[in-house]
């Protein structure tokens, strides 16, 4: 029994009631309803419900959101959004929903079955394996790994693989159009958003999530601004939400990279999307917005807190994505090497700094930042972030060159009006 | 500096966050028609109809079809013909309402309904049973005697032949401050000579 | 070593988002970068040309309505022009001020759905598109008081409008252009400033005053290029040489330009509207023509139609006309997308003998490729918007 399970009060209290303490265990008194050497079962038992849980949770959690972002979207442009179906239309994802699974599971002629079908599949995992992490109240998680955030960035990146199956297996110009900009910017989006973690784990001295809430007496959007802000502008870009959704752009190749699914398979897509949105706000408001803990009863009202913060989080994103039109390819990657990785940098630097000077590692005991030494980091690093933002926010202004055609000497496409 | 148009827009659509929907809700709510509406549910009537065909002839796609046959006395002594078949496909209507614009005798008007979704394309035909049994409340387009009276097919009650004509026209006034035309009053079939005399005025 | 890549080509639309209808677009692309594009049209073809051969003048108005959809006013506007010039007779006075209202009003509405299209395929998720169609509705709500329909109006007829404006029509027109300023106001709030329009629109899809000229494009996209060039301005028809007005002109001619010179031309039309309102005074709608003068077949009345009076008798425009044999016209407005003509031929019949329709999308389209190459996919859709076709006008 590995030893961050027992901490998992849900793992606890269905392992007790099937397996007892036959394992020796010493966190569980009483006998279970199992007989010895039936261990492995309660085991078993235990991680499915936690599975069960949590897979649940988060397809239900999309559905919801699905809900409230076209609700909300409908606000934002002056209308009214899906009201039909149940009370203020709360069930219309779950009409969505029905529809998707009924309509026929088209797999194009030309496409590479396995690859195609495995998509939904493995966007999905990535997204769900992320979940794992999560501190959703205080002492509510599956796992308190030390490597929580790490762990958080390398599990999400599965899905710029799933998307680039997608276009490939596809076999459609639309959807290898999509793919190769998901893969071009979700790649480039990647090393702005680690290096904007940094920051936070040098604070804090652990990558372990729980860790992260806990060492947040103040909240460190005030102590990391440039690191919420790239963090917060890199994981949108990671999600293909407006203005980096390229990916999907609507209006230039269809839906990109899912333009073949239907049915089942796109529902799955939709689902990873939408609790990507979902999973994003929750790391967000877990990371720099201190997670569980809130003005009072941070231990009885852990969740609330948490759904607060998550919910304003995902109202940004909607608000953002109601509001801005798209950037193109050679912008979106401008605007990840030129701001947002500088940002980043100097993020890194200034934190560096400050923790080194604040005696972070004195005496290679990991000790805690105070409050104070945390406003004070908090009073430096806003200035320090506006000034970076006003220098390194240029590139709008940048002149825009013509661009020379490549092919100068490529004969022409056929001009005459035959019939294809 | 540079995010401030940004910060812009985003305060814009908080603005319309807030304000109320300017969408209705279709099948409880509707928008206030307009009495010029052009709407599919002809008005047309009988007693007025001397089945001349102008209608069919001016209609632009050719989806009016007429079949008279000869009435009690003949045309020539001013009597009508009866109708027999009057189809207006609204299948094929572009609601242009050119056909009204030609109808010498006021004998057909627009409607203000738009709703006719039907399964089957034949359904969508209007025959001339639908039209003498419809409740009928013209659209003021290209009538100004209705427009002078004030007529409002949303909420006033369904109109009778004899309310519906020129006889009683005043003159629509901006409109025809310059026209010095006189028409003769429309003439109408024997059936209705007797109530006639005070419409005519 | 280099990796040899090979261009790709792909059929955009007939069937994509933002086409605009039925265009096609056969694109070769190396990577995202545009190598040829040949727009291929004609999957909106209905013949209104040869149609117009079949109907008599006043049903070939119908046609018109169905050619830019978006803006019905101005095709009436020019193929009654057209046909007055035949026939030689002139509006009334009140008759131009109702038809240039409603065509201001028309261009109003056109660049509305202009713009928000152009949002749209930037990626704006239908926000602005909205925004824009609010305001538009309000203009439509005129329409239907003016004349029964939203979209399709028929409003306009040979010698001026069919029928004088109702009277709840004027305080409803009063509330539009009270509330319009705060509108655009909030659109330009939206979209003027904003860094990413500004990002993707400035400077790409640069079309020179010179090969504007030299493709003869008209409308907004030529202005937008610098050239002043408006036929309210150089050729008044109905009363524009009464009126004050701006002609909106842009500085580069890329798509911010045009996107810019759309905006302002709308606030040029409402300020047209403001002054037609102020100015308009009762009157006939109609024209009078005498009776006797010319061959007027005064079928629409049939014989009731026969006056009573004595004297010369004048009597509204018929409703079927016979221009003599012979004559021909051709009348050209400045239509929201451009210079919209009508060429009319009469062979002395109640139809015309030829009506040719200049239509400005399908001239702004053929620029389409010198704006495009060496540009990516996404600038391609953009500067597609901003050209502002519409393919019941290119296809007819």
């Amino acid at each position: 029994m590995t030893p961050f399970l027992q901490e998992n009060v849900v793992f606890r209290e269905v392992y007790c009631f099937l397996g007892g303490n036959e394992g020796n265990a010493s966190w569980c008194g009483g006998d279970g309803l199992l007989p010895g050497g039936f261990e492995w079962a309660a085991y078993f038992a235990a991680g499915f419900v936690i599975m069960f849980i949590l897979v649940n949770a988060a397809l239900l959690g999309a559905a919801v959101f699905v809900w409230s972002e076209r609700r909300l979207l409908a606000r934002f442009q002056a209308r009214r959004g899906p009201n039909r179906w149940g009370p203020w239309g709360i069930f219309q994802p779950i009409a969505d929903l029905l529809k998707l699974i009924i309509k026929e599971d088209i797999v194009p002629n030309a496409a590479d079955r396995l690859a195609f079908t495995l998509v939904p599949i493995i966007m999905l995992m990535a997204l769900l394996l992320s979940l794992a992490v999560m501190p959703f109240a205080r002492n509510t998680y599956l796992v308190n790994l030390n490597v929580g955030i790490l762990y958080i960035i390398a599990v999400s990146s599965m899905s710029t693989i799933a998307i680039f199956m997608a276009g490939w297996s596809s076999a459609n110009k639309y959807a290898m159009f999509g793919a190769m900009r998901g893969v071009a910017m979700l790649i480039s989006y990647e090393i702005p958003l680690v290096l904007s973690l940094v920051g936070v784990v040098l604070i804090v001295g652990s990558m372990s999530l729980v860790s992260v809430v806990e060492a947040q007496t103040v909240p460190f959007l005030l102590v990391q601004p440039l690191g919420a802000l790239v963090f917060m502008l890199g994981i949108s870009a990671e999600l293909n939400r407006t203005p980096f959704d390229i990916l999907e752009a609507e209006s230039e190749i269809i839906a990109g990279y899912h333009t073949e699914y239907s049915g089942i398979k796109f529902a799955l897509i939709q689902a990873a999307e939408m609790a990507g949105v979902l999973a994003a706000s929750g790391f967000l408001a877990t990371i720099f917005m201190g997670g569980w803990s809130g003005p009072f009863w941070s231990g009885q009202l852990g969740a609330f807190w948490f759904l607060v913060k998550l919910a304003g989080f995902v109202m940004l994103f909607i608000w953002i994505r109601a509001t801005f039109p798209r950037l193109r390819i050679d912008q979106i990657m401008a605007f990840a090497w030129k701001f947002l990785l500088p940002l980043a940098l100097i993020n890194f630097l200034v934190t560096a700094v400050q923790v080194y000077f604040f005696g972070f590692y004195q005496g290679d005991v990991p000790g805690e930042l105070t409050r104070n030494e945390l406003w004070i980091m908090a009073a430096i690093n806003i200035p320090v972030a506006l000034i970076a933002i006003g220098i390194f926010g240029r590139f709008s202004r940048e002149k825009v060159r013509v661009p020379e055609p490549v092919f100068q000497n490529i004969a022409p496409s056929p001009r005459t009006m035959e019939v294809d | 500096m540079y995010g401030f148009g940004l910060a812009k827009g985003l305060m814009v659509t908080l603005k319309n966050f807030i304000r109320p929907p300017f969408t209705i809700q279709y099948p409880e709510e509707r928008i206030p028609q307009h009495p010029r509406f052009r709407g599919e549910e002809f008005a047309w009537y009988e007693e007025r109809c001397t089945g001349c065909a102008s209608c069919a002839k001016y209609c632009p796609l050719g989806i009016i079809k007429i079949v008279t046959s000869e009435g009690g006395r003949s045309p020539q002594e001013g009597g009508h013909y009866d109708i027999d078949v009057f189809d207006i496909d609204i299948g094929r209507c572009m609601f242009c309402g050119l056909c009204v614009e030609a109808c010498p005798y006021d004998a057909l008007f627009m409607g203000s309904g738009f709703e006719r979704g039907r399964y089957e394309r034949q359904d969508l035909v209007i025959t001339v049973d639908e039209l003498r049994e419809a409740v009928k409340k013209p659209s003021t387009w290209f009538r100004p005697q209705l427009e002078d009276s004030g007529y409002d097919p949303h909420k006033d009650s369904a109109l009778d032949w004899r309310a519906v004509g020129r006889e009683k026209w005043e003159w629509h006034q901006r409109e025809k401050a310059g026209a010095r035309i006189k028409f003769r009053p429309a003439r109408v079939g024997d059936k209705t000579q007797e109530g006639d005399g005070e419409a005519r005025s | 070593m280099a990796i040899r890549t090979e261009p790709v080509t792909i059929n955009i639309g007939p069937q994509h988002p933002s086409t605009h209808g039925v265009l096609r677009l056969r694109v070769t692309f190396d990577g995202e970068v545009i190598v040829d594009v040949e727009p291929v049209f004609g999957y909106l073809h209905r013949g209104s040309e040869k149609l117009a051969e079949e109907r008599n003048y006043v049903q070939v108005l119908t046609l018109t309505d169905r050619l830019d959809y978006v803006a019905s006013m101005t095709n009436n506007q020019a193929y009654c022009i057209a046909v007055e010039k035949m026939l030689g007779v002139e509006a009334p006075l009140r008759g131009q001020y109702l038809r240039v209202l409603a065509a201001e009003l028309q261009r109003a509405a056109s660049h509305l759905v202009a713009t928000g299209f152009l949002l749209q395929d930037l990626g704006a998720l239908a926000t602005p598109l909205m925004y824009c169609f609010r305001f538009r509705e309000k203009i439509l709500d005129l329409f239907e008081m003016l004349c029964g329909a939203r979209i399709t109006v028929s409003y306009m007829r040979p010698g001026g409008v069919f029928s004088d404006a109702p009277p709840d029509f004027w305080p409803a027109l009063d509330d539009l252009m009270q509330e319009a300023p705060h509108l655009i106001q909030e659109l330009e709030q939206l979209l003027m400033k904003n860094e990413i329009v500004l990002v993707r629109t400035k400077n790409v899809g640069v079309l020179s005053a010179e090969s504007a000229i030299a493709s003869s494009v008209s409308g907004p996209v030529l202005r937008a290029s610098g050239v002043a060039w408006d036929w309210r301005k150089m050729d008044p028809y109905d009363i524009y040489d009464r009126l004050e007005f701006d002609v909106p002109v842009g500085e580069r001619g890329d798509n911010y330009d045009r996107f810019r010179v759309r905006i302002e031309e709308v606030k040029q039309s409402l300020r047209i509207v403001e002054q037609c309102r102020d100015e308009i005074h009762p009157g006939p709608v109609r024209a009078d023509v005498d009776a006797e003068a010319i061959d007027l077949v005064l079928e629409r009345r049939g014989e009731a139609e026969k006056p009573l009076a004595e004297g010369p008798v004048r009597a509204e425009l018929p409703f079927v006309l016979r221009p003599p044999a012979g004559a021909e016209a051709y009348g050209r407005v400045e239509a929201p997308k451009g210079e919209l003509a009508f060429y009319l031929v009469s062979d002395g019949s109640i139809a015309p003998y030829r009506c040719k329709i200049r239509s400005p999308s399908l001239i702004n389209l053929t620029v389409l490729r010198e704006l495009l190459v060496g540009w990516k996919l996404a600038d391609m859709i953009v500067t597609l918007g901003s050209i502002d076709i519409n393919m019941g006008e290119v296809d007819r």
